[in-house]
């Protein structure tokens, strides 16, 4: 059996899908977040050694980076719809950028802020404009950007194209934000937050670390599924099988 | 060529451009804005001479030394090439130790010394617990000589 995928590119086909699945992820989401903070505060050392002697605080990398990793992969998501919608002309990607946008903002941001709180323990400052830091700002200035472009434009066929164009431009970011502390040569790269590498981490942090991502990820797709139920209702609001919905939904 | 195929260029396009742009900022930030300056570097003269900036490197051992108002601190700052000698009043972070990595914001004094008016102390990207991190030689902070390979490269040239 298979199933023609390209049938839920069409509103109609997808709103009552995507209503189905937002359960499942939620769920799947609130079991993973659950377990990865309990792995990560009661299973993992109370503190580090060696070149880098963190106590108890560390433990805020079961948030920060997981949020860090998701603000970079949605931008992903977000510049890769609009450029499906520019391309192909199809509203539901937009729709999709659209759902998408908000809950990256909210990762960048809390990416940032516990990171502030982590700097001033380990490194003694909240803020530095260090090149990590200052690129994930403009990353999250980059999410405002697209947020406030489409909701200053009244049209939402302009609105779409105008800041689909602008998520493709800033897509500049992202690698720069990666290799802002990764460049090939370590004695090139001058900054205050270390590289990033998965090879020297004990295996219960790492452990914490990668559910905790999962959990975050499938509430990325919890949240904008609802966002986007919501987006696909309030665009289509004139067409037949909306008012029926609402109707029906009204009755209940 | 059909619209489609058009969009499909213009986006293309769009997208090699970031990237092109991507690489541009990327060699900036490589080569222009130093966000900390290496001891080597201080020493040959290629920090901004009267302006603020930062020097970055390992603490020397044995080097900590605290000043007679109690508040003052001067330590050595290296990056196994060079060393600067740095003064500080003011409260350490947490991590600041000798033999861990530091980054030092300030200005140069006619002496020689470094004064710096913030401390941060640099940590690198190992996360293992003490007893597994004792056995681990993963001491390494960027813009230092990886210190193993320089002892080692030493070893060899009093063996020839």
């Amino acid at each position: 059996m298979t199933i023609n995928l390209f049938k839920y590119a069409a509103p109609t086909a997808f709103y009552p899908a995507a209503g189905r699945l937002i359960p499942w992820f939620g769920g799947l989401a609130l079991i993973l977040i659950l377990f990865s903070l309990y792995w990560g505060f009661f299973e993992t050392p109370e503190r580090l050694g060696g070149s880098n002697p963190q106590k108890e605080y560390y433990r805020i990398i079961f948030i920060h980076v997981p949020a860090a990793w998701m603000s970079m992969w949605l931008y992903l998501v977000l510049a890769a719809w609009s450029a499906i919608g520019l391309v192909f002309n199809t509203r539901l990607s937009f729709m999709m950028a659209n759902a998408v946008a908000p809950t990256g903002a909210i990762f960048t941001f809390i990416a940032l802020w516990t990171g502030a709180f982590w700097g001033r323990p380990s490194w003694g400052t909240y803020w530095d404009w260090d090149p990590r830091l200052t690129s994930e700002l403009i990353l999250f200035f980059l999410y405002i950007g697209y947020i406030a472009l489409h909701s200053a434009i009244d049209d939402t066929r302009r609105a779409d194209r105008a800041s689909a164009l602008l998520a493709i431009v800033g897509l500049v970011m992202l690698p720069i934000i990666f290799w802002s502390i990764n460049c090939p040569d370590p004695n090139q790269c001058a900054a205050l937050h270390q590289r990033s590498s998965l090879s020297n981490i004990e295996s219960n942090i790492l452990t914490a670390m990668l559910t905790m991502t999962l959990g975050f990820w499938l509430y990325s797709f919890a949240t904008s599924f609802a966002r986007l139920r919501g987006i696909i209702l309030l665009r289509e609001s004139d067409s037949g099988w909306v008012r029926k919905i609402v109707e029906r939904e009204a009755r209940t | 060529m059909k619209a489609r195929q058009k969009r499909l260029v213009f986006v293309g396009l769009a997208v090699v451009g970031v990237g092109a742009a991507a690489t541009l900022a990327l060699s900036a930030l490589q080569s222009n804005i130093a966000y900390f300056f290496s001891p080597t570097q201080v020493l040959a003269n290629e920090h901004p001479g009267d302006a603020v900036f930062r020097v970055g490197g390992l603490v020397v051992d044995d080097t900590l030394k605290r000043q007679q108002d109690g508040l003052t601190v001067r330590f050595d700052v290296t990056d196994n090439a060079a060393t600067v000698p740095v003064s500080y009043t003011g409260i350490l972070p947490d991590l600041f130790g000798e033999g861990q990595g530091v980054v030092a914001k300030g200005r140069i004094g006619n002496d020689g010394v470094f004064y710096a008016e913030e401390v941060l102390a640099k940590h690198d990207e190992s996360y293992m617990p003490p007893e597994v991190a004792d056995t681990l030689q993963t001491a390494h902070v960027d813009g230092v000589i990886d210190a193993t390979t320089r002892s080692l490269s030493q070893t060899e040239g009093a063996g020839r």
